[in-house]
């Protein structure tokens, strides 16, 4: 190997990793605050680039269908949960809130969508539906059982991966798509090409790291999921709603899901199943910062990223086999420090 | 747990799968044989995920390692399929206790995610790997002969499938009535709670695990000399966790849950497949929104899936009283002399906080003493500090004149030391019987081998008895089958001092006792108390309530700020001005 191939192979790993730390990021956040090992991050990723490419084509995107189901379960699921608290009352306001927000961005997408308006815009209109699909997955499968233990809602996590693959196959199709790049262009710094489009990635996941990072330390809801992170039951006691703060989590990690699958689609072809082993790639990462550190999880994806893209220089048969076996140090390295027993909830 | 239907129930089903291929189609026969592939993966995963509380998604890529040895050896080598299956089950045996050393000893959902990259890796070895014949897979493997009918139809080989499931199931169901079961049934509990009878946590999780493992591997291999060919598709990450989900449908705390998981799965996938894509209009995996979206309505509104359902409908045998039995060896009781318990100078510290400073009392032979103090006493430290809960920062414990200090919980109630729980720790949905006889876990040897085999019955009835004499003993005997979960906290405080005397302990240590209990209930447990002193018993009592000691207990040490205020006999202590200042704050 010379050194141009192992820059372009450094390059390629690190625009892929920065990919990766943004879902780290998401599934560090999510786990934290509600206890989901949320295994369906995936599908957002591969939902917000094949929306993203529908756009494109001018099509409407199979995923409005999806948000304004959910959106129709939610809203009737929150209605009758104040019917049987008898706060009848109570029911216009929710049913505008669960059914008419999504129904509104739905409506924005289908008007807008055969219009082809420059790509800025579509991004926009992909990151607002995947956005709202958050809270209300949160909502319909998580909500109801937000008391139980991780194993239950990790098998939630499971069945919802089946349902949302099976869904993205019926709207999406079979076939891969691939989004067009921000920007073509490529710089020459100290005699190595760099893609403009890499530095996009690595920059805009930086400022999304950036942004993350003032909302948390700044912002007064930031702050609150910080609470519900720490001990539900205490920030429930100081007035955080945790179903709240489940919700908000969700808009969050959708938004970082729906954002890293903008910046994947030119990288990689994107099918309908595409999403899981990119959601785990995210998870390796996240495992590696314990599920619970924001920097160690993102320099974690960083790794999967870089160890992904050389792998494939030198092994491309076993590319797969090499990330996902990186899992196994991680986990032994973590359980020999790990000294305490710590008992299950 | 275990599924008390009789014996009728049972017969009928084995009748059923044994003339179901005389007349029925081949399809259905077809259809049988992966019913019966499925329901012994599934039996692994009910007794890991329903019954243990861990979970594993990676259970295709074990059943692929069965059916890839079996597949490599017999075409490669020659081999005898027998041999195969031998080997197949040694290397999945040693690949699950790698994954469950790593990642059993951190929290529960390790071992899913690690379950979940390893099925990933070993999908796509088997699909790249040349001398596994890549993607396209391997065929030509021979088909099974036992004692000389090679089994080459459908119909003789589902013989064969069923056979070796039912002996997984009975094997099974065995293993969860028996020492090592309710130790498994325990996990759920917690932790404290088991390891405080000796059950070594870690080590149990590992081993099953690894059975479910192994039984998934004899799947494989099942299915590798039934298709006579094998490629990596079945063993991908998505029929793992389909068997998981058979597993919960079925509902993953009984063994029957297993096989009506992998019934409901099998038939189902079957009608979506035809179904589906005529009503989308296209080919596809359409099956999996159903099944994703019957999972999660599942788990919101019927969480121990549906066995229980049937299990209702059938009718209930009323369980035979335990047959006497002889009792399990008995503690040497050589009166001793001096202090039973001796603590000297017991210190601990967390940082800078001392929450018991260098608190020294003994306990005589045959007393009921009383720790008492405030809230923040130190006394619920000190409680773990005598039972292992705890690690002392200095000073010393003597049980019997020799040190346990330091030593873990399950070492010191193998001395003789036998505890409560200040929140009760039981197991709700077994039996009282079960739980107190979990309590005697270290007083059987029984290991998970002799106990799947049924080879341990002597052992078996003498725990049962000894269970049963325990809950005589402190009055429970009309709830002996009643499940811990259903009786009033007053009964359930009384289960966990019977499961203590199980253990046949010489000192009773118990923590807040009293709590929650209603003035009659603690009328009770005093008239208990004094039953056991006078039998011999001596016992330690952390107590909050005032009126209970003072009427029950030899003598008391009074703690405050994690030290000893004061100690002597109840009247004594209630005149005491400095107990007074402590708890009233000041002369009134």
């Amino acid at each position: 190997m010379d050194p141009t191939i192992a820059a372009l192979l450094a390059q390629d790993g690190i625009t892929n990793g920065a990919i990766y730390a943004l879902l780290a990021l998401a599934l560090v956040l999510v786990f934290t605050v509600t206890r989901i090992v949320w295994i369906p991050a995936g599908e957002f990723v591969a939902w917000g680039t094949l929306t993203l490419a529908g756009l494109q084509t001018g099509a409407v995107p199979g995923t409005l269908k999806v948000l304004v189901g959910m959106a129709v379960i939610a809203g009737l699921m929150e209605a009758w949960g104040c019917v049987r608290r008898g706060q009848a009352q109570r029911v216009p306001g929710r049913l505008a809130l669960w059914i008419g927000g999504p129904a509104l961005v739905a409506a924005l997408v289908w008007w807008l969508a055969p219009m082809q308006l420059p790509f800025i815009v579509q991004v926009l209109l992909t990151l607002a539906t995947i956005t709202a699909l958050g809270p209300l997955l949160y909502r319909v499968a998580y909500q109801p059982l937000a008391e139980a233990s991780v194993l239950v809602l990790l098998i939630v996590s499971v069945a919802l991966h089946f349902t949302l693959l099976g869904l993205g196959l019926l709207f999406f199709g079979a076939e891969g798509s691939r989004t067009p790049a921000f920007s073509s262009a490529s710089l020459s710094i100290a005699g190595v090409n760099i893609s403009v489009q890499s530095l996009l990635v690595v920059a805009s996941s930086l400022a999304l790291i950036g942004a993350l990072a003032l909302f948390f330390g700044r912002t007064l809801y930031g702050k609150a999921l910080r609470a519900t992170a720490v001990n539900r039951a205490g920030a429930r006691l100081v007035g955080i709603s945790p179903d709240f703060a489940g919700a908000l989590t969700f808009t969050l990690a959708a938004l970082l899901c729906g954002f890293s699958g903008v910046l994947i689609g030119p990288i990689t072809t994107i099918y309908y199943d595409s999403g899981f082993l990119v959601g785990l790639k995210g998870f390796v990462g996240a495992i590696i910062g314990g599920l619970s550190s924001y920097p160690i999880a993102a320099a974690g994806a960083l790794l999967v990223g870089l160890i992904e893209s050389f792998s494939s220089f030198w092994a491309s048969a076993f590319k797969e086999v090499i990330v996902f076996t990186l899992i196994i140090p991680v986990l032994l390295w973590r359980s020999l420090t790990t000294t305490h027993h710590e008992e299950d909830e | 747990m275990k599924a008390h239907w009789p014996r009728a129930a049972f017969a009928a089903f084995v009748a059923a799968l044994a003339v179901v291929p005389l007349f029925a189609p081949e399809f259905w026969v077809t259809l049988g044989n992966y019913i019966g592939l499925y329901s012994i993966v599934a039996l692994g995963l009910v007794l890991l995920t329903g019954v243990a509380g861990q979970t594993s998604f990676g259970q295709a890529a074990f059943v692929g390692l069965g059916a890839y040895t079996t597949a490599y050896l017999t075409t490669k080598f020659g081999t005898s399929p027998w041999f195969a299956l031998a080997i197949g089950m040694a290397i999945t045996g040693a690949v699950a206790l790698f994954l469950g050393f790593i990642t059993l000893r951190m929290k529960g959902h390790y071992l899913p995610l690690a379950t979940i990259a390893w099925g990933i890796s070993l999908f796509y070895v088997f699909g790249n790997l040349e001398m596994l014949g890549g993607h396209t897979g391997m065929s030509g493997i021979p088909a099974l002969s036992l004692f000389g009918f090679e089994l080459k139809s459908e119909h003789r080989y589902y013989y064969l499938i069923w056979g070796i499931a039912l002996a997984c199931l009975w094997a099974t169901d065995n293993l969860l009535d028996s020492r090592p079961g309710r130790a498994i049934r325990s996990l759920k509990g917690g932790l404290q709670m088991a390891e405080a009878f000796g059950v070594d946590a870690a080590r149990l999780k590992i081993v099953v695990f690894v059975y479910a493992a192994l039984l998934a591997c004899i799947s494989g291999w099942l299915y590798a000399h039934l298709q006579r060919f094998v490629n990596p598709t079945p063993f991908f990450i998505t029929q793992g966790i389909e068997y998981l989900f058979m597993a919960v449908v079925g509902g993953a705390g009984s063994v029957w849950g297993a096989v009506l998981g992998a019934t409901i799965i099998t038939l189902l996938k079957q009608v979506l497949q035809d179904w589906l894509p005529a009503l989308f209009g296209r080919s596809g995996n359409f099956e999996l929104i159903v099944f994703g979206i019957l999972m999660i309505l599942l788990l919101q509104f019927a969480r121990d899936g549906l066995w229980p359902w049937i299990e209702r409908l059938l009718p209930k045998r009323q369980p035979p009283p335990v047959p006497p039995a002889a009792p399990l060896p008995a503690r040497d009781r050589t009166p001793l002399d001096g202090a039973l318990l001796d603590v000297q100078k017991a210190r601990k510290q967390f940082g800078g906080l001392v929450a018991v400073n260098d608190l020294s009392f003994q306990i005589r032979p045959g007393e009921i003493l009383g720790l008492i103090g405030p809230n923040g006493a130190g006394k619920s430290t000190t409680f773990s500090l005598i039972s292992g809960a705890a690690e002392l920062t200095s000073g010393d414990i003597r049980f019997c004149g020799e040190p346990i200090g330091g030593a873990p919980p399950y070492e010191i109630a193998r001395r003789g030391i036998g505890r409560t729980f200040q929140h009760v720790k039981l197991i709700p949905q077994m039996t009282v019987l079960d739980n107190v006889a979990l309590g005697a876990y270290l007083r059987g040897s029984t290991g998970i081998l002799r106990a799947a085999l049924a080879l341990d019955g002597a052992e078996e009835a003498r725990t049962k008895a000894e269970a049963a004499r325990a809950i005589a003993r402190v009055g429970l005997g009309s709830h002996t089958f009643d499940a811990a979960g259903s009786l009033p906290l007053g009964k359930q405080r009384i289960v966990e001092i019977a499961r203590a005397l199980a253990a046949d302990p010489v000192l009773l240590l118990l923590d807040e006792p009293a709590a929650g209990l209603r003035y009659l209930e603690k009328q009770e447990l005093a008239a208990l108390l004094r039953t056991l002193k006078a039998e011999g018993m001596t016992v330690l009592l952390v107590e909050h309530d005032m009126d209970f000691v003072m009427g029950l207990t030899d003598r008391l040490v009074v703690m405050d700020f994690g030290e000893k205020l004061a100690e002597g006999r109840p009247a004594e202590i209630q005149n005491n001005d400095a107990v007074r200042e402590a708890y009233l704050g000041g002369v009134v």
